[in-house]
């Protein structure tokens, strides 16, 4: 099992540890309940250095980015962020990620650079691929185990790190980012970027600098009240808000248009990995969808892999996610459904074990 | 973590104590309770009905997963905690307060007490979650 540079800080706040993606990652430091709580109404740090970060660089940066992703990355200025994903030629997901397009300082004339921010989980599986891929003028550079990300979420997450940098936080727009000083550490890419709806940034720094600005963002935090939080109140604030989770709601199997993210799937900017099949399954539409539900009044909680049934108790699909909503203290979830019962509103049965639970479809976010 | 000499474990992570006669108190242990995290709900629907050692006798949900109880020994389940209850008390959260005292789970009457001797003592339980 592999450490991030923040472990040993974990296991000396007494955080609940266990692995996650090959990682040793803090799952809780009080309760779930408490620290998502904390993210939604405070701000909150995550150490996320397990995520893998990959540099392209080259004349021909923007031909393999488009290739691999199917977001369109030409509309992204030095300094922009956007959400995409890695499609198989099946039509299924490699792994979502980020692109940033980076500023091109590192970089020869007429060159171009951008950075893939990917899961831990996925770091082998996407280097192989995207290499793969690589028929460009083009170099790419896996720099995950050099990087440490760090995330500061919460409403008070821009005052909190204000002191600590120049860079004029609060007028950053989501899905921006600068390179720059913070906390003294030179280089530093903060990201206008979060994965809990509640606002903030994430902090990538070299891995040697990256336990020395947590100190310091606890000490700026210490105001505010800021606390650690692990990996069971990401999967809780990520989910309220309805964003995927590879592994569980997308995989290789799952194609970006069945799972909502159409939005992500630009079939208009050119050839890509897949690109066919989606423009096909637009066209078309698709036979399941993935959507949101909440189970207002219910206590059971619907789980991964849980059945889900119609009214006539035929099978229709099957749960993603789910969990007990902190902030809404019911039930909430995603799942595959048949297309027909896939709109607002709809009702649908989770199958609990020997209990049938009832569930109304809805459009996340569900806070 | 604590696990006290007076009670019998199981591999699931229940424990037992017998309270004289056939009558014994059934929780989830110390360990068990930190596994899953706070509980935000325990159902139990088996009240009144008699079931075999191994079977399950009610459920658990913590925010991150859910797990399912199960008889330590056989017997009639007598009691469910009303101060768990979800009509009663409500507290779910006594068992990770409480897991030996307050946040007992079910009271039961024991139909073959020799299964007992089949349980582990706090040692053995100790030795099997290190």
């Amino acid at each position: 099992m592999k450490n991030t540079p923040l472990t040993e800080k974990h296991i000396a706040l007494g955080a609940r540890m266990a692995e996650f993606a090959g990682y040793n990652m803090p799952i809780s430091y009080s309760t779930i309940t408490e620290e998502h709580q904390q993210v939604r109404n405070k701000v909150g740090v995550f150490d996320v250095s397990h995520m893998g970060e990959f540099i392209v660089r080259g004349r021909e940066a923007l031909n393999l980015v488009q290739e691999v992703t199917s977001n369109d990355a030409s509309r992204l200025q030095p300094g922009e962020a956007q959400y995409s994903c890695f499609p198989n030629s099946e039509g299924g997901i490699v792994d979502d990620c980020l692109v940033y397009r980076l500023h091109d300082d590192n970089c020869a004339e007429g060159e171009q650079a951008f950075m893939l921010v990917v899961n831990a989980s996925n770091i082998e599986k996407d280097w192989e691929w995207v290499n793969r891929h690589n028929r460009f003028d083009t170099r790419l550079i896996d720099i995950s185990a050099q990087t440490g990300l760090i995330a500061v979420q919460g409403p008070l997450a821009a005052e909190t790190l204000q002191p600590l940098t120049d860079v004029s936080l609060k007028d950053m727009k989501y899905y921006t980012f600068v390179k720059g000083t913070f906390a003294g550490a030179e280089n530093v890419l903060i990201s206008a970027t979060g994965y809990t709806g509640a606002g903030g940034f994430e902090l990538y720094a070299e891995a040697g600098l990256i336990a020395e600005l947590w100190d310091r963002v606890f000490e700026a935090g210490a105001a505010h009240g800021i606390k650690p939080i692990g990996l069971g109140a990401r999967d809780t604030l990520r989910l309220e808000m309805g964003y995927c989770l590879y592994g569980n709601d997308i995989d290789d199997t799952t194609s970006p248009i069945e799972a909502g993210l159409g939005w992500i799937t630009k079939t208009q900017k050119g050839n890509f990995i897949g690109r066919d099949i989606f423009a096909r399954q637009r066209e078309a539409g698709v036979s399941r969808k993935l959507v949101g539900f909440i189970l207002p009044g219910e206590r059971r909680v619907p789980r991964h892999d849980y059945p889900i049934e119609d009214a006539a108790g035929h099978t229709v699909g099957k749960v993603t996610s789910g969990t007990m909503s902190p902030s809404l203290s019911y039930p909430i979830g995603m799942g595959y459904v048949d297309a027909s019962l896939s709109a607002p509103g709809s009702t649908v049965y989770i199958i609990a074990g020997q209990k049938r639970l009832e569930a109304q479809v809805a459009k996340p976010p569900f806070v | 973590m604590h696990f006290p000499d007076n009670l019998k474990y199981t591999e699931e992570h229940e424990w037992i104590r017998v309270e004289g006669g056939n009558v014994a108190y059934v929780g989830i242990t110390d360990f068990a309770q930190g596994e899953l995290g706070e509980l935000v709900y325990v159902e139990v629907e088996t009240v009144g009905e008699s079931l075999e050692k191994g079977e399950p006798f009610g459920t658990v949900e913590a925010v991150k997963t859910t797990s399912d109880m199960y008889m330590p020994v056989s017997g009639k389940i007598l009691e469910f905690n009303p101060e768990l209850n979800e009509s009663e008390g409500d507290n779910p959260t006594l068992v990770n307060e409480d897991p030996y005292g307050k946040g007992w789970i079910i009271k039961i009457e024991l139909s073959n007490p020799e299964e007992l001797e089949e349980l582990m003592d706090a040692e053995a339980y100790q030795s099997i979650i290190e």
